[in-house]
């Protein structure tokens, strides 16, 4: 529909976005739908996953690396010293005040320990060539990979974040999650040496074509000129007709590389789909149901609910962190200020209340609706306005601010659609069914 | 001289400033405890209501600059703040009745409270920046100090100065009256401690003859005072951005959990707590160990615990530190 409006370029954008919006929100329905956790930490993951594509596709940068690399090793070798101590001392002693203060101690200690010994290799890379590098780069590897890397990435930042907050009622664990987001956010755009921060990182590798190269290749302008061949002929003139040619070649170049994208995604989207709903319907899955329902009945029939519970953490956040990696990909650029809660952690919320959690068609139908109306809202709500004040002249005030305030309408159309899903449809769109085979 | 020097210093840039976020966060933790308390749910919309609050605020200041109305040297502000609150009142008693009371009486789960609370969340959000639109205003007038750091250290001979924002004043003086206001409220009238039993023991309460109804009425009223004065004063000492409130929610759960979810005292010290701890973490004491130690010993760095970034990440971490170890809060809530 956007594509006849508008173009097929933004309808195919917007499309991109909906399958990288549902994969995050299949995520989130996994944990909340399947398992009832409440996870609000899905920007956190999903800056992971994003921080794992830049990991993974910039080639290193070797200056960097010479003049703070053996730094930065000496660090991430003292954090891992670090936690083994505390370990072994947490095994090896009972529990007394005293193993407290030391364990502490020792966090305290080490942080200012790693502190100094970091500093100067952190000065030291982030003075090379800041203006372009001033990082230590990634390893270079086609961004794909990024993908699975991404999902380790989250699932491990999952691992210690369930770890902590999953014996919470589930109010504080939303407050906790949103909370530890905010500062893996914090710690992103802040440590430059890592992710050169709010500098951006932009240029990344693509798994897809470039525009500029395709336009200069001959398979791919014969076959606009097959798309097209009816237009073309119209033309009589020759000069007219390779002008239009060329035009369409540089429109088709970007629809082209946009299709690869969705292709991708497509596949992603597909192959969680088909694992997501055998999960669903295994033995697991009605376990996880089980515990998610009555945990302490499931706690009784000898299920080990605290290791499911981070099981499926982990699961879920590595699917948003798979989206994130995704999302970086299709942009090209990793802007760490972008992260904001309200478009990563709440709109994705609403996705899943919205298509109906615990079922995972739902989750997919929530990201599509949810995010064309994100999108959409502005054009719809401009043409309401001048719709309903149509009788008004141009320079009236009140029309004129309604105009320009425009962009926040979406605001105000995902809370009233939350609120009246929540009222009338708790459910979501397509409530969980459950067949039992 | 050079000791009286360094607590000039530390007044100046760590005590004050620390003081008067605090103010702010404590009365935004107030109000979120209460709700929590009462209400029995997460309300995830505080920072956008307290930001509703202050538009009707900045609306009601300008509405007065307009007529020529003014305090002379304290803010116009002051003046519109109880209209101000009027509005906030009749916003939220609006959203309870249309939204919140229909899973009151479904008795539903907090989690449902906390996802319908992110629905009001959107819709006050977008019914701010409608109005107001989502850029920075300034609108404090009157006289911006009370004492200069220039006029300070003439007056004293010393080195460094002291500057005294009346905004920091006026915060600090109306933080304490209200909440002083609030506690003889809550522990020596009769709604008070009717609220009190209610949130205690929802049926107990019931049966010795509470009205709910009266409960819920009154705490949305104190909720909407608190609200309008926190976001108002904060507006008033930084800039009003709807951006900001929003994220202000952050460091406010932090200070109620912190000082024990519905407990208001607790949320009133766990404001200053965490307003402390943020900026004596990120404080960079150099100058303060130049005053202090002999010249041999001073450092050479900027002796910063952490830098200025991480002010918000250090209320979290405290947060889930707490949430971890003492779940009820430093002293003593509910038990989560």
């Amino acid at each position: 529909m956007v594509g006849i409006f508008q173009s097929w370029n933004i309808a195919l954008s917007i499309f991109n976005l909906c399958l990288i919006s549902a994969v995050m929100t299949m995520g989130a329905n996994i944990q909340w739908g399947y398992a009832g956790l409440i996870n609000f930490g899905i920007m956190g993951y999903t800056a992971l996953g994003g921080l794992a594509a830049v990991l993974i596709s910039v080639d290193p940068v070797q200056e960097a690396w010479r003049a703070g690399g053996f730094d930065i090793l000496m660090s991430l070798w003292l954090i891992v010293v670090m936690v083994l101590v505390i370990r072994f001392i947490l095994k090896r002693f009972r529990k007394s005040k005293i193993r407290t203060y030391s364990v502490a101690a020792i966090i305290i200690a080490g942080i200012l320990l790693i502190r100094f010994s970091a500093e100067p290799g952190i000065e030291a890379i982030e003075a090379v060539d800041p203006a372009k590098t001033g990082f230590l780069g990634g390893f270079g590897l086609p961004i794909i990979f990024s993908w699975i890397v991404g999902a380790l990435f989250a699932g491990g930042l999952a691992f210690i974040v369930g770890k902590v907050a999953l014996g919470l009622r589930a109010d504080y664990l939303a407050i906790a999650t949103l909370l530890i987001s905010e500062i893996v956010i914090a710690i992103i755009k802040h440590e430059d040496w890592l992710t050169r921060g709010v500098k951006n990182v932009i240029g990344l590798k693509r798994p897809a074509p470039y525009e500029v190269d395709l336009q200069t290749t001959d398979w791919f302008i014969k076959l606009v000129e097959k798309f097209n061949s009816g237009k073309l002929s119209v033309i009589d003139n020759l000069a007219d007709r390779q002008a239009a040619l060329n035009q369409l070649v540089i429109e088709g170049s970007s629809v082209f590389v946009k299709l690869c994208y969705s292709g991708l995604f497509l596949f992603v989207v597909i192959i969680l789909l088909i694992l997501t709903q055998k999960a669903l319907y295994s033995p697991w899955g009605r376990m996880m149901r089980a515990i998610r329902d009555n945990e302490e009945a499931a706690n009784a029939m000898g299920k080990n609910v605290v290791k499911q519970h981070l099981l499926i953490f982990i699961l879920g956040s590595a699917i948003v962190g798979i989206a994130g990696a995704m999302l970086v990909t299709q942009d090209g650029l990793f802007t760490p200020g972008s992260y904001r809660p309200m478009r990563y952690t709440f709109l994705i919320w609403v996705m899943v209340i919205v298509g109906g959690s615990g079922n995972n068609f739902g989750a997919i139908l929530g990201g599509f609706v949810v995010w064309f109306l994100w999108i959409e809202a502005a054009p719809i709500s401009l043409f309401l306005i001048n719709f309903f004040t149509a009788g008004i002249p141009e320079t009236n005030a009140l029309k004129a601010h309604l105009i320009e305030s425009v962009p926040y309408f979406r605001f105000l159309l995902m809370g009233l659609g939350l609120l009246f899903i929540m009222r009338y449809r708790p459910k979501g769109i397509l409530p969980e069914k459950i067949e039992i085979k | 001289m050079d000791f009286v020097n360094a607590i000039i210093l530390l007044l100046n840039y760590i005590f004050i400033p620390a003081l008067t976020y605090g103010s702010q966060l404590a009365l935004g933790a107030i109000f979120v405890t209460l709700i929590y308390g009462i209400l029995r749910f997460a309300n995830f919309a505080t920072g956008d209501m307290m930001s509703f609050g202050t538009m009707a605020t900045i609306l009601f200041t300008w509405y007065f600059q307009s007529l020529g109305v003014s305090l002379g040297v304290l803010p116009t502000a002051l003046l519109a703040i109880p209209f101000g609150i009027i509005f906030m009142i009749l916003y939220m008693l609006l959203i309870d009745k249309f939204v919140f009371k229909y899973y009151r009486f479904q008795k539903s789960p907090p989690v449902q409270f906390a996802m319908v609370s992110i629905g009001v969340m959107f819709v006050t959000q977008a019914v701010v920046r409608i109005i107001i639109g989502p850029g920075d205003r300034r609108f404090f007038d009157g006289e911006k100090f009370i004492i200069k750091a220039r006029e300070f250290k003439e007056m004293t001979g010393l080195n460094e100065g002291l500057a005294l924002k009346s905004t920091q004043v006026i915060t600090i003086f109306v933080t304490v009256v209200l909440v002083s206001l609030l506690f003889w409220f809550l522990n020596r009238t009769k709604t008070g401690k009717s609220m009190k039993a209610y949130s205690d023991n929802e049926d107990l309460a019931l049966l010795s003859g509470i009205d709910p109804k009266k409960i819920v009425l009154v705490t949305w009223i104190i909720a909407g005072i608190l609200a309008t004065i926190g976001g108002a004063l904060y507006g008033l000492d930084k800039s009003f951005k709807p951006f900001t409130y929003f994220n202000n929610m952050l460091p406010i759960f932090a200070a109620a959990i912190v000082g024990g979810i519905g407990n208001p005292f607790g949320a009133f010290l766990g404001g200053y707590v965490i307003a402390f701890s943020e900026i004596l973490l990120t404080y960079a004491y150099k100058k303060f160990f130049m005053y202090v130690l002999p010249e041999s010993m001073e450092p050479n760095s900027l002796v910063q615990l952490l830098s200025t970034d991480y002010k918000f990440a250090v209320s979290f971490s405290i947060l889930v530190i707490v949430l971890i170890y003492r779940p009820s809060g430093i002293f003593k809530g509910k038990v989560l």
